[in-house]
Parts: C-alpha cells; structure tokens; sequence
C-alpha cells in the first residue's frame, strides 16, 4: 500500500447512501430540467413566440372568411389552436441528447436511481412547462377578447387539457431521443407535428372540411382535442366533446408513452 | 468491507460486440483496500471491462462482483458501494458545480444537510473556490476533471472506478489527482481500480497492475514483480545497419536473458547491467562489425514489461490505435 498522505485534506467521515426513492429520483429530475429551461432561453423562446404569431395572423387573415362560412367567434375557434401550437412537440428531449453524448447519461445510470424517474422526470418537468406556456397564449386571447363559456374553472382546464396533450406528445421526441441519440434527429422530430396539426380542424369547422381532408381530419386525435377546448370557450361543459377530446389525448399519449419507455429499456438494458 | 476480503472480482469476464470480444476472458481479483491499476493501450478492452464492472454493460460470459454483490443480477447493490469516473468527465455544463454535487447526493439517498458537509469535505479535492458556484460551461478540463472525481466520491463509495482519470491533464491537475487517490486509499482504506495507459501512473499509484492486450490479460503482479519478469537491468542499444546482425551477436551472449528489436533499437534483459555493458559493446563491434549509436543502461520500466508480454511497447501501441481510431471517425470528439 502506498504510504504517503496529504496534509491538508480534512478527515473524511463514512456515510451510509441508500435509495433515494422514486419520487425523490422524480422530482431531482424534474427539478434539475426546470432549473436548466431558463439557462437556455434560446430553446423556449420559438415555442413562446410561433403559437402567439400564428394566432395573430390567422385571425387577421382568415377572420372575416370564417364568418363567412358561418363561424360566429373565428377569435375562440383560434385560440385551442394556438395552444396546441404551444405545447406540442415542447420537451427535454434535446438535452436528454446531450446528456446521452456527454456521458452524463451514463452517470446517472451508475446511481441506484430509478430508471422510470429518469425519464419520467423530463416529462413532469415538461408538463410544468407546457402549461406556463398556454398562459401567455391564454393572455393574448383575453387581450383579443376571447372569453370563457364555462368561467375561470373552464379556462383552467383549457389549460390543464393543453398541458396533458403536451405531456401526451413528449413521448415522440423522447423515444426518437433515447433510440438515436442523435441531437440531428430530436431536432426533426418536430416534422411529426406538422400532419397532426394541419390535417384537421385547425382553420375550418369539420363541416367545411371537404374529400381526404375531412377523412384524415376525422381520425386525427386533434380534431377531437380542439373539439374539446373549443367547447370550454364557447358553449360549456360538453361531455360530449370533452370525453373524445380526453380519449384522444389517452390514446396518443398511451402510444407515445409505450415508444418512449420502450426505448428507454433498450439505453439501459445493458446490453 | 474488512481488508483483505475480495472487493472486485471477475471470473472469466467476455464481453463482445458482434464478432469482436473487447474483453475477451479477464479474471482478476481485487483486494479491499488495494489500488489495482489496469494498464493498457488504448482499445485493448480497459474501458469496457471497467463498465461491466460498474453496471453499465452486462458481460456476455463469465461474471464479476464487487463489493461482494454480483454486477449482473445485484446491479442495485453495486451502484450503491460502487464510485465510477468515467474516461470523459461526465457532468451538465448548464449546472453549477455545487448543484451538481447537491444532486448526486440526492440520487444516494442523503439529506440536504448530510450532501453539505460531504460537498464541504469534497471542496479541498474539487479545488476550484468560488468557481463551484458558477456553471460548469466555464470550467477548465482540469477543474471539470476533479469536479467528476468529486462526484464519484459524494456517497463515500467502498470502491472507486478511475477511468483514465489523468487522460488530458496538466501535470498540476495529475498530481492533484494521484494525491487524492492515496488519501482516499490511506486514509479510508477505499479500493480504487484505475485504468490507465500512462506508465508512470500505475507505477506511481497501484499496489499491482494487470496488464490488458488486445482483450486479454496478459500479466499481472506487483510493479516490482513484473519489472522482475524481464531481468534485473535493461540495456538499449541504438545501432546503424541491419539491426537482425546485431541481434545474431547478441544473442550469443550468455547474460542476455531476453532481447527484443524495435526498428534501429534492441532492448536487452540482462541480469547485471553494469557487467554487461562492455560484453555487449565488444559483441557488436567485433562480433556483428556494426556501429553503436547509442548504448545506454537503465532499471526496467512498465513499458518494458508491456513490450515483453505483447511485444510492442504500449506508447508505440496507444499512438496506434489513436491514429487507427482517428481514421475511422474523423469527426469524433476526443
């Protein structure tokens, strides 16, 4: 054994490490993501500013067309679109690249830390972020004069039912993520966005909707989600276009989810 | 953990990808409280065996424990006793050094308070002062380095894993580290396993160094136990002409027990130096009619033990595979 020793380093006392937890794992995830989002504003920013574009110039563009075809209030039937435009696609996904590249991934794997929370982490801290998202988007539609049929509980479940849609569709980019660990191929995950939010409802009432489009909008889950928060804003608590709504985010996000942990078991299998 | 128990082992450890086996059989056993230094060029299959020991790959023959909980069906228990430091400090540029060290503490179960006064205790190691609260984007190679070995340490492993833990440092950095190494050793009996392709760090640091070739183990022993191997003295001899003349005389003297030709170089095992010297000066001037460029004499290093037992000597080895590796992935960050 090798003798020689330093001076001035303090005693080092024994500690005992044990598992932490799975919420502990959870929440240091989460905490650890939420601490990075405002790090790096350059990542949130266009989510922040296209959703806030898109609505301004739609209505502009579009307003009196709609009326025409007989959309009384073009203002709230824009307004889920915004939000869906806000939320989707959002995640940590990038960085979960970067950490896989930088070995940090891998450090955290050499943790007794729970796998499930490693992921599931990202995604809390996802929701978290997806909803802080609506609320501006939210503002600008009150600016704009959007208001609420179903009242202040209906405008926070308009936002609860936007954030549980982002949170359906993080699974995407996390599964893309874990299976490439390509930061080239995060970033193009955004390209699934785009059928799922054009090919539906999103300028016209499923009514207007005419040949393929109105074929493909019918089983697009959008169509349902934006069914949904557009009969928060103008005509009540509809169960019958809440419940489908709902559906429809359990179902992508029980698609998504399966992809992503899916994926995960296969980084860390070991094998 | 008492010392003298077995903290690492590996019994026939295989480990491959596809048709190519990087660990190919390694058996090793190490000692509680010993530093075992793991020496090889790059790609011989250090960094592998390194995380199949740590949990992050299963081997695919054989098995290994350390700490005394199987790596393959126990990987829980392992994390918990085990401190790894990876080749590449691995850390979140985006974070605070001292957020880093506070969330590692919470991934072992430690209270707020109980991560403090280890972070407190670690500062002396990670010896970046005030920087520890900036993010880890700013840092040097050599303070991200130590701050990794810093995290390793946070739940006060029972065995450490270096990887490579010098590769890139200044001299400064590196003696830092050898100085925190013994003390962990010294003062908490803590067993290190350390790979390494610099010499000097496996003479410096381990108790006994297992030399790994191309997968395969090829020696193992004390640094004075494997320096015996190839003779007491070693004498090199630079000559100018066809060297294979050279070592036909050389070969004829009785004192050389071992003689290898590296280019215009033959390296000599000798069993006394000093006595040997002129024997071999005579043998090549009258015997070989060749010219000496240099003649020189020197105790055996490790390098000397690496050439004897796989025949190339492992700097000419490391170069190799770093250029081969270089080739292949042109883009590939060092």
């Amino acid at each position: 054994m090798n003798s020689s020793t330093t001076a001035a380093a303090p005693p080092v006392t024994r500690i005992e490490p044990k598992n932490a937890g799975f919420l502990r794992d959870l929440t240091s995830v989460a905490y650890r993501a939420l601490r990075a989002i405002p790090r790096d504003p350059a990542a949130v920013i266009p989510a922040l500013i296209i959703p806030l574009l898109f609505f301004v110039v739609n209505i502009g563009a579009l307003e009196s067309v709609a009326q025409g075809i007989g959309v009384e209030d073009f203002r709230a039937f824009q307004l889920p679109v915004a939000i869906v435009f806000a939320v989707t696609g959002v995640s940590r996904a990038s960085d979960l690249v970067t950490d896989i590249g930088s070995g940090y991934f891998d450090r955290l794997l050499v943790t007794p830390m729970s796998r499930t929370a490693l992921l599931l982490g990202l995604m809390v801290a996802d929701l978290a972020l997806v909803m802080a998202l609506c609320v501006p988007v939210l503002i600008l539609g009150f600016l704009v004069g959007v208001e609420f049929a179903t009242g202040v509980l209906g405008a926070l479940a308009f936002v609860l039912i936007g954030g549980l849609w982002g949170l359906a569709f993080t699974g995407f980019p996390y599964a893309i993520a874990l299976r490439t660990g390509s930061p080239a191929a995060v970033n193009s995950s955004f390209l699934l966005f785009f059928p799922f939010a054009f090919l539906t409802t999103s300028f016209l009432p499923l009514e207007a909707l005419t040949g393929w489009l109105a074929a493909i909008a019918d089983y697009n889950p959008i169509t349902y989600l934006l069914a949904a928060l557009r009969s928060l804003l103008s005509e009540g608590w509809i169960w019958a276009d809440l419940w489908p709504g709902l559906l429809a985010i359990f179902i992508v996000g029980a698609l998504s989810f399966t992809l992503a942990f899916g994926a995960l078991r296969g980084r860390v299998s070991r094998g | 953990m008492p010392s003298g128990e077995t903290a690492i082992s590996a019994e026939g450890v295989e480990r491959r990808f596809g048709d190519l086996a990087a660990v190919d059989g390694v058996s090793l056993e190490v000692k509680t409280g010993e530093i075992y230094g793991f020496l090889g060029p790059n790609g011989a299959g250090k960094s592998t065996l390194t995380r199949v020991l740590c949990t992050l790959l299963k081997p695919s023959a054989g098995r290994g424990s350390v700490a005394g909980y199987d790596v393959e069906s126990q990987p829980g228990e392992v994390r918990l006793r085990a401190g790894v430091a990876l080749q590449e400090a691995a850390l979140d540029d985006k974070q605070t050094g001292a957020e880093m060290l506070a969330l590692q503490g919470r991934f072992y179960g430690l209270s707020a308070k109980a991560t403090k006064a280890r972070v407190d205790q670690l500062i002396t190691l990670v010896d970046i002062g005030d920087a520890l609260d900036r993010r880890i984007g700013t840092y040097s190679g050599g303070m991200k380095r130590r701050l990794d070995l810093a995290l390793a340490l946070v739940h006060d492993p029972q065995v450490l894993f270096l990887d490579e833990p010098t590769t890139g440092l200044d001299p400064v950095s590196r003696a830092k580290v050898w100085q925190e190494v013994r003390r962990l050793n010294d003062d908490l009996g803590m067993t290190v396993f350390l790979t390494t392709q610099y010499l000097e760090e496996a003479d410096e640091l381990a108790d006994r160094v297992g030399i790994i070739n191309q997968g395969k183990l090829v020696a193992e022993g004390t640094p004075t136990e494997l320096k015996r191997l190839i003779g007491t003295d070693v004498v090199i001899v630079t000559v100018e002409g066809d060297p294979a003349l050279a070592r036909d005389a050389l070969d004829l003297l009785p004192m050389v027990e071992h003689l290898e030709v590296n280019g215009p170089s033959l390296t000599l095992s000798v069993s006394d130096g000093p006595s040997a010297i002129s024997p071999i000066a005579v043998a090549l001037a009258q015997v070989a009619e060749i010219d000496v460029i240099e003649l020189s004499l020197r105790r055996p290093s490790l390098d000397d033990v690496f050439l004897s037992v796989t025949g190339e000597r492992i700097a000419d080895s490391s170069a190799f595979m770093a250029s081969a590796s270089a080739s292949r992935n042109p883009q590939e960050p060092k």
